[in-house]
């Protein structure tokens, strides 16, 4: 097989050699290599849902394609940022300027992200962002070359903090991390409250990756409020959910509701302790064939199940390479106006397509954790609830300020 | 935000449990620092180890011992992580910080920083970097007691109870004991220790083993609190140094009274302005430097 292989690139290149005489080629992949970085949290709080997963995903991706596209190689980088904005945008800036990086993808937390899509649009560049929340994203740092794939937190806030509210949670306390993704969080999440008729009596906001959560907790308590909204994530929720019942609360009249979980923070708690909870993704691994296919796959690389941003890159990943074929080159103009213009279609996304703002529109879900009772396997974790149409859960065009959207 | 007599109780309660964290690991690098005038910046890495050595204990002994049923059970990792640090702990006085100790601070602060880097990095590795829960908290402990302003879980009235009782005790053996005093005579003066006929190395390993092991046993104290993780240690060093050097470096119950206070310090700030949290020890550790550079209780130069 192999000699055939050569042979074959022989005769290909001689072909082109042959061409080359007649015309310079036109060079549809611009350095004869198509890079994609993947930039996220690979160590701290949010390396458990992203991570190397998150790079794994996209490796998988670039395999099933094929390892090339137009007759180049497909190359995966990745690295950490620590959940630096300094870090991340620095390491974009050496990726756009040396390492011919053509897209990046990842881009957990909004802090990062938000450096990073400023940065690509600046240097012509495509950011495919899986990974952060910040509903700023798509729309005041929107750049020509900026995609939000997987969720936000105008979703989030909207489809959670209806489903609470219609049954009978309207007085909300906010704990919230202090920064660009958990002040997101919140204000979705409260419009949506207020809109219903429920009220937000307080928040408090907390620095990003803290220990201890009781301070916090023992003021949402002595707020009255019924519900306790935790606008943040990853490591921060697991310990304020822990915590919590640590205290007694959340147990009595009061109750958590966790505005952004992922399938593993809930493996990290353990279904004893978060039963019943209710809240929004943008995918489970467990949904139909097509999703158990990939994740068994996943699975048995990663050894963990894949989140929706993991999962998400996947599909990110795998639609830039379709949109450069289709395009016949990696000019990310060219490119961009592909993914705007296809429909987005595979396990992970369903019903998508790319507005004009960038937001990959796609169904959401509403998730409840299942009683251990119920479940019958190791990442037996989830129920889904009610499936929520992309068109319903995301923000409409007619309330985005993103620039490109024409009023 | 007014703040009832309940709300302030228990901020106290809460700060008094951050507190004594920040105490005992402040007192392991106080006993350290004075008694072989190493900065110990492997503390952190330390406590995470003696978490993880409570929770692997409890969670897979059992099994590689062949014996599903085990569980390392709590009190008996209270006993064990402290003596497994500390074993380790001798090891590496033995083989690297001794030689070191002709040279200056710098080169101990350099070494056991890459040690830091380097433990938390294997366990970064093989471990979940957000946390595993530790199961393993007795069942006497659990629940909640009523203080009357506030309730309080069981088990952080017990860390707060035998956090005191070790610092003071401690405190007490450095302090007012003839061990203690061998042990300082040892590093004032190790020649004329040594002619007593006491074995002034000898003495010296311990008491780094010692001093990491105090660091082992607080980190089994969290493990049932916080998420067991690969960067729980280096989340905390950095405030506990900040400790350390606000009550003044080597000074015992400087670094215990310190640590106290501060917890109580940062635990008001979460109700006052919550943002500033992370950040109000250090605010007080550049004001504690510019007017008392020898630290709070630290005697000066």
């Amino acid at each position: 097989m192999k000699s055939l292989y050569s042979s074959a690139a022989l005769s290909a290149s001689l072909l082109l050699a042959t061409a080359g005489f007649a015309a310079p080629p036109k060079e549809t992949i611009s350095d004869g290599v198509v890079k994609i970085g993947v930039l996220t949290d690979m160590s701290g709080v949010y390396s458990t849902l992203g991570g190397k997963g998150t790079q794994v995903g996209v490796e998988m991706a670039v395999k099933d394609f094929g390892g090339k596209v137009l007759g180049k190689p497909i190359v995966v980088i990745g690295a950490d940022h620590q959940n630096k904005a300094d870090i991340a945008s620095a390491k974009a800036r050496e990726w756009f300027d040396n390492e011919k990086v053509d897209m990046i993808t990842g881009l957990l937390n909004s802090g990062c992200a938000l450096a990073v899509q400023k940065l690509g649009g600046d240097k012509h560049r495509i950011t495919m962002n899986t990974g952060a929340a910040s509903t700023e994203l798509t729309n005041g740092a929107w750049t020509p070359y900026s995609i939000h794939y997987v969720y936000d937190t105008y979703a989030l806030g909207k489809v959670t903090g209806q489903a609470v509210v219609q049954t009978g949670g309207k007085s909300w306390f906010f704990i919230t991390a202090d920064y660009a993704f958990g002040q997101s969080l919140e204000g979705n999440t409260a419009l949506f409250v207020k809109k219903l008729g429920g009220k937000v009596v307080g928040s408090v906001r907390h620095p990003l990756s803290s220990a201890d959560f009781s301070s916090y907790l023992l003021q949402a308590q002595a707020s009255g409020a019924q519900i306790i909204g935790l606008a943040n994530a990853g490591g921060d929720t697991i310990n304020a959910i822990k915590q919590a019942r640590e205290f007694g609360i959340g147990q009595k009249g009061q109750k958590l509701v966790g505005l952004l979980i992922f399938d593993t923070d809930i493996k990290s708690l353990g279904l004893n302790v978060a039963q019943g909870m209710q809240f929004t993704s943008g995918f489970y691994w467990d949904r139909d064939n097509a999703t158990r296919a990939f994740s068994k796959r996943f699975f048995d690389i990663h050894k963990a199940m894949p989140t929706m941003d993991q999962a998400g890159a996947y599909s990110a990943t795998m639609n830039y390479l379709k949109a450069i074929k289709a395009a016949g080159t990696d000019d990310p103009d060219a490119v961009m106006a592909k993914l705007k213009s296809m429909d987005i279609s595979d396990f992970f996304a369903v019903n998508g397509k790319i507005r004009v703002d960038g937001r990959m529109v796609h169904d959401m879900y509403l998730m409840e954790v299942k009683k251990p009772s119920d479940s019958k396997g190791e990442w037996d974790l989830l129920k889904i609830v009610k499936t929520v149409s992309g068109d319903e859960a995301f923000m409409p065009l007619s309330e985005s300020t993103c620039p490109a959207v024409k009023k | 935000m007014g703040m009832s007599f309940q709300t302030v109780m228990s901020q106290v309660m809460l700060g008094l449990n951050n507190g004594v964290f920040y105490a005992i690991l402040s007192l392991g690098l106080a006993v350290i620092f004075g008694l072989l005038n190493i900065v110990n910046f492997v503390h952190g890495a330390l406590y995470m180890l003696g978490a993880y050595v409570a929770l692997l204990g409890f969670t897979m002994l059992g099994p590689l011992l062949g014996r599903p049923d085990f569980h390392l059970n709590y009190w008996a990792a209270l006993i064990v992580a402290p003596l497994v640090v500390g074993a380790l702990g001798v090891l590496i006085e033995k083989t690297m910080l001794r030689r070191l100790r002709k040279f200056d601070h710098l080169y101990g602060l350099l070494l056991t920083f890459g040690l830091a880097l380097i433990i938390q990095g294997v366990f970064t590795n093989y471990f979940n970097v957000s946390g595993d829960a530790y199961d393993g908290k007795p069942e006497v402990l659990s629940g909640v007691v009523d203080l009357g302003f506030m309730l309080f879980p069981k088990y952080r009235v017990w860390v707060i109870g035998i956090s005191l009782v070790v610092c003071f005790s401690t405190w007490f053996v450095i302090e007012r004991t003839k061990l203690g005093s061998y042990l300082r005579a040892g590093t004032e003066n190790p020649e004329l220790v040594k002619a007593f006929g006491i074995n002034v190395p000898l003495m010296i390993t311990l008491t780094y083993g010692f001093g990491v092991g105090l660091a082992a046993f607080a980190g089994v104290l969290a493990a049932p609190i916080y998420s067991v993780s690969p960067v729980m240690g280096s989340e905390m060093i950095i405030t506990v140094f900040a400790v350390v050097v606000i009550g003044g470096m080597g000074s015992i119950m400087g670094s215990i009274l310190t640590g106290l206070l501060l917890g109580m310090v940062e635990g008001f700030t979460k109700v006052v302005y919550a943002p500033a949290s992370g950040t109000v020890i250090f605010l007080i550790m550049v004001i504690v430097l510019l007017v008392k550079p020898a630290g709070l209780f630290g005697k000066e130069a």
